[in-house]
């Protein structure tokens, strides 16, 4: 979130898409319902199904799954043909006066520089073009043909209502009476959040979704704002915190990121992510690239990084490829992995197309799962039947099973989609022998180092010099793995402002990531967790309850990052001059001397007001883009493309249908079903008794949820004389699964480009083991596809067929 | 005086305390022996967080003994944090039933071990799987890790051995597991985030 949970009683108007927080979020919606009752909002709903959220909005929209950019689209084009734009926050705050350089096009479905062969844009046209002093060029008059804002009206003036309604299948009517309500936020003192999940996400343009709001929001002027912003309101209890830690293929802690093979010297690594500003006197704050990964290599190599082997630079494994997770479990597929380590996850479960993940496990010599509870993957080499047909004596990989704790066992933090780390304390001991995962990951590697000391091996040495200094080698504590993410002076700290001061002494905790150097004398496990655990403690274990401002801040409630920043941009609250836009919600303010207020300030503190430094302080160029440049994967403006598996062609282009630049394994194609043989869009989604795999241990909610079931609406099951409570089949190219009929009101059949579509509502809680009645794990269904730019799986959009199931069909 | 057993529950959780039991004309000595003393009030409470979605509500744990070395502590009862400024004491159906999850009959107890082209777990110890895994590992890093491509480049990765991370494991697990796996050359590493 660029905001935070509570801060979702601020808002005007609570737009919810991509996303239904009624059932996956219960008890942060109940921030919505405060901001209805108390702040007299309206709440937009726009999803393929008429979902709990749905029922307590004033406006609902059912759309067609996977057309989420084309209704966004068509908001943008319906707030610039009313001219319902905050002007002042557009013209100062984003980047709607940059001139686009000449290479840049966009043409039938295509934005200029595409590789067909390759499935992917060569960028270099998709940027602003630049002035003799190598600064972005603008015109804020907007009328340049070329500007940003003349770019953008062009681009999205295909996307009229009866267009938005053709491909989404929202009413003109509904579509504008939505519409208004948005705009009635352009005004300063009023603002739109935006609440989305993997509603958004799991697509083939999901990253793309995401970005179309937020720059509606920059249109808008809510961004910065309280009651405002893009916020994402995230799956698991820590999948920020793990975002955050780099736990992904190409991912460095605080989101640096891994090097090429191509970035073989340390300093050319470092200088490209070092951004310099692209408009004068900007922050950029990503000049300070080099002291986070200076710290980070400190924190893990010690005394082994040093200037002179670019801190290690090589000790850093490179990126041929990127390994996502569908990557990954296409190379086992091909038999091109040997080993897996799951830990607290279930892919079986979890990752699209369970043909091909069974295929690729299979192909495996060991799998390791550390877990608390029993998980499919760990027991997919057995045979329970339908629900998944194998053969145990042909398959060779060895599985270990290593029971691990769980939250109520354990020390530790996690961060809350509001990107607040809070601590938890442990309140029971684990079942049996289970040991908690740090103390099992120090097991396994002082074991793996203990070989390399002994026996010596192929480059032993980013192994033998990691850091290891927990006073218990075996079982480091949570204390010690969060002081060391929070980072601590490795000699005295000089005050770069006046000699005679010193920040910090060696060996102590820093407070700010502002501390950090690139000279060796700082180490930090994560520059954005700095001052979580400094040297006045730890800071995630506040519990003060106090909230000043009125506004829901909290600030002495755990430690949000960075700097204990509780809204993100919130120098874009204030005009240019440095007043709040709404004097009722004041986040920050400049006081005639710096910015002070009841947040932490976005902002260099003694930025004057006249010196110009916008809100968006990690872009080069420091304005929001609504131009994304070279940013995305394919292409700096939101376009709507088909998901893999559709329907109907594309309207807009229908020689350009899905994704251009989005993922697919050649032979994955032939997995791809037709309109023809699988006619139904179909859509995957939680329900509030149940959390993804695991819940369905938990005997409480079994006896809740007990049984596998997929929703049809009334029409669908008329047609196919499907009664509530019969079994049905539903099947998808790559595989089937039988379960209960709910034949509801809540999915109608839409009117998309003439003829009439229906969708299919997929839960996707169960599987072969667990305490519900077994069922079959939905994935079986899902095609191996993901996204542009982050390889997200397509859970979200897909075909399916359904039939009344056979009589004696368990 | 004369109460039922059901109108004294009632006065009581109203909030009337001992001593005002003992103004209401009866020995609370004969009361105690008719109710049982709530188990809650023995339990050590522990400030915890609800591990399933990223609302993240504060949750306070209620077990039994004091965590000394020589005791185990259970889990009796969990609810809502209320002093938590995101849930307030509210929990949703799944937090609600948190206390099944912590004592759910499909925890893992002990290590096991399915051997190639078995049809059944075995239990073993950890040290026997811990010392077979990292054997597994070293002599596949040995034989697999990629000190140059085929361009000559210093590339030091290990391409053969994947890692999934958990996205609702601590930030703690999670810095210790991504150390560990860089340190290795690991490069085929994701969490939930992806997908």
């Amino acid at each position: 979130m660029t905001n935070h949970w509570v801060d979702i009683k601020n808002a005007n108007v609570v737009m919810v898409m991509g996303g239904n927080p009624a059932e996956a979020h219960p008890c942060g919606f109940k921030w919505v319902v405060e901001a209805k009752a108390h702040n007299r909002a309206k709440l937009i709903v726009v999803d393929p199904r008429f979902t709990r959220t749905a029922a307590v909005a004033d406006l609902f929209a059912q759309l067609r799954p996977g057309t989420d950019i084309a209704f966004l689209g068509g908001v943008i084009r319906w707030l610039l043909e009313k001219d319902a734009i905050q002007r002042e926050y557009v013209l100062a705050y984003t980047n709607a006066a940059f001139i686009v350089g000449e290479k840049f096009a966009f043409q039938d479905g295509l934005f200029s520089g595409y590789d067909e062969p390759k499935r992917t844009y060569d960028r270099s046209g998709w940027t602003y073009e630049l002035g003799a002093d190598g600064f972005a060029m603008t015109d804020p008059t907007l009328q340049h043909p070329r500007c940003v804002f003349q770019l953008l009206k062009k681009h999205y003036d295909r996307y009229t209502p009866a267009m938005v309604a053709d491909v989404t299948g929202v009413p003109v009517e509904t579509f504008q009476q939505i519409c208004e309500a948005i705009a009635s936020t352009a005004a300063p003192d009023r603002t739109m959040t935006s609440l989305y999940a993997l509603g958004w996400t799991q697509h083939t343009v999901g990253a793309q979704n995401i970005r179309c709001m937020a720059m509606i929001q920059l249109l808008l002027g809510n961004m910065g704002m309280a009651g405002g912003g893009v916020n994402a309101l995230r799956g698991h209890s820590n999948i920020q915190g793990l975002t955050d830690l780099g736990l992904l293929s190409d991912a460095l802690p605080g989101y640096l990121s891994l090097a090429r093979d191509v970035e073989q010297d340390y300093q050319a690594y470092v200088d490209k992510r070092t951004l310099k500003p692209l408009r004068p006197g900007q922050m950029s704050y990503w000049q300070n690239y080099p002291k986070f990964h200076v710290s980070l290599m400190k924190s893990w190599y010690g005394a082994a990084a040093t200037r002179e082997n670019g801190w290690a630079y090589d000790w850093l494994p490179k990126l041929d490829r990127l390994y996502d997770v569908l990557t990954v479990f296409h190379l086992m597929s091909e038999g091109k992995l040997n080993g897996y380590v799951c830990q607290g996850f279930n892919p079986l479960a979890s990752v699209p197309h369970k043909e091909k993940l069974i295929e690729g496990l299979s192909k495996l010599k060991f799998l390791v799962v550390i877990d608390p509870l029993v998980t499919e993957t760990s027991d997919f080499w057995q045979d329970h039947g339908d629900l998944n047909r194998v053969d145990p004596a042909k398959i060779q990989t060895e599985v270990y099973r290593l029971p691990s704790s769980c939250f109520a066992e354990e020390d530790g933090s996690l961060v809350n989609s509001g990107r607040t780390l809070v601590w938890h304390w442990k309140g029971a001991d684990p079942p049996g022998e289970a040991k908690e995962d740090p103390e099992i990951i120090a097991l396994l590697f002082t074991r793996i180092r203990a070989l390399y000391a002994k026996e010596g091996g192929t480059f032993p040495d980013p192994i033998l010099g990691l850091v290891w200094d927990y006073k218990i080698p075996t079982k480091p504590s949570a204390e010690e793995l969060a002081r060391d993410f929070n980072g601590k002076a490795l000699a005295d700290l000089g005050d770069p402002k006046d000699p005679t001061k010193t920040i910090a002494k060696a060996g102590e905790q820093l407070a700010t990531f502002g501390a950090l150097r690139d000279d060796g004398t700082t180490a930090c496990g994560n520059w954005l967790f700095c001052g979580s655990f400094s040297q006045a403690g730890n800071q995630m274990a506040r519990r003060d309850t106090a909230d000043p401002s009125g506004l829901g801040l909290f600030p002495g409630w755990g430690f949000a990052w960075p700097a204990n920043r509780r809204v993100l941009y919130n120098r874009a609250s204030c005009d240019p001059a440095g007043r709040p836009w709404d004097a009722k919600r004041k986040l920050i303010w400049w006081n005639g001397a710096k910015w002070i207020g009841n947040d932490v300030p976005d902002m260099r503190p003694d930025a004057k007001p006249e010196e110009g430094v916008s809100p968006f302080i990690m872009n080069p160029e420091g304005v929001g883009r609504l131009f994304g440049t070279d940013k995305m994967a394919d292409g700096p403006f939101p376009e709507h493309y088909e998901p893999f598996e559709s329907p109907v062609a594309n309207p807009l282009h229908p020689k350009v249908g899905p994704n251009p630049a989005a993922r697919i394994f050649e032979r994955d194609r032939r997995d791809l079903g037709t309109a023809e043989e699988f006619p139904y869009a179909a859509t995957t989604y939680r329900l509030t008794e149940h959390f993804h795999f695991w819940s369905k241990h938990v005997r409480l909610l079994a006896v809740l949820q007990p049984e596998q079931f997929v929703e049809i609406g009334e029409a669908l099951a008329q047609q196919k004389g499907i009664r509530a409570g019969d079994r049905v089949v539903v099947r998808s190219r790559r595989g089937r699964i039988v379960a209960r009929a709910v034949v509801t009101k809540r999915i109608k059949p839409l009117k998309i480009g003439g003829r009439e579509v229906h969708t299919v509502g997929i839960p996707f809680h169960w599987g072969f083991s667990g305490l519900t009645r077994p069922g079959y794990i939905a994935n079986a269904l899902t095609p191996f596809v993901g996204d542009a730019n982050v390889q997200t799986p397509e859970f979200k959009a897909f075909l399916v067929n359904v039939e009344k199931a056979p009589a004696g069909v368990a | 005086m004369a109460f039922t057993r059901r109108q004294f529950l009632k006065i009581t959780a109203g909030g009337i305390g001992a001593t005002s039991l003992t103004a209401l004309g009866f020995s609370p000595s004969r009361v105690l022996a008719e109710v049982r003393e709530f188990k809650l009030a023995r339990a050590s409470e522990t400030r915890n967080t609800c591990p399933y979605c990223s609302v993240g509500c504060g949750v306070i744990l209620y077990s039994l003994g004091d965590r000394a070395k020589n005791a185990r502590a259970e889990l009796i009862h969990v609810e809502g944090d209320p002093d938590h400024p995101v849930n307030r004491g509210t929990l949703c159906p799944k937090g609600a039933a948190l206390l099944d999850f912590v004592r759910s009959p499909n925890r893992l107890r002990f290590p096991e071990y399915r051997a190639p082209g078995s049809d059944k777990w075995e239990r073993v110890t950890w040290d026997w799987a811990l010392d077979r895994i990292a054997r597994s590992m070293k002599d596949d890093r040995d034989r697999s890790f990629l000190r140059r491509n085929g361009a000559g480049q210093t590339v030091n990765r290990w391409p053969t051995v994947g890692f999934l991370a958990a996205s609702a494991s601590s930030n703690e697990t999670g810095s210790i597991t991504g150390k560990v796996i860089r340190a290795m050359g690991g490069v085929a590493i994701d969490n939930q985030a992806r997908v």
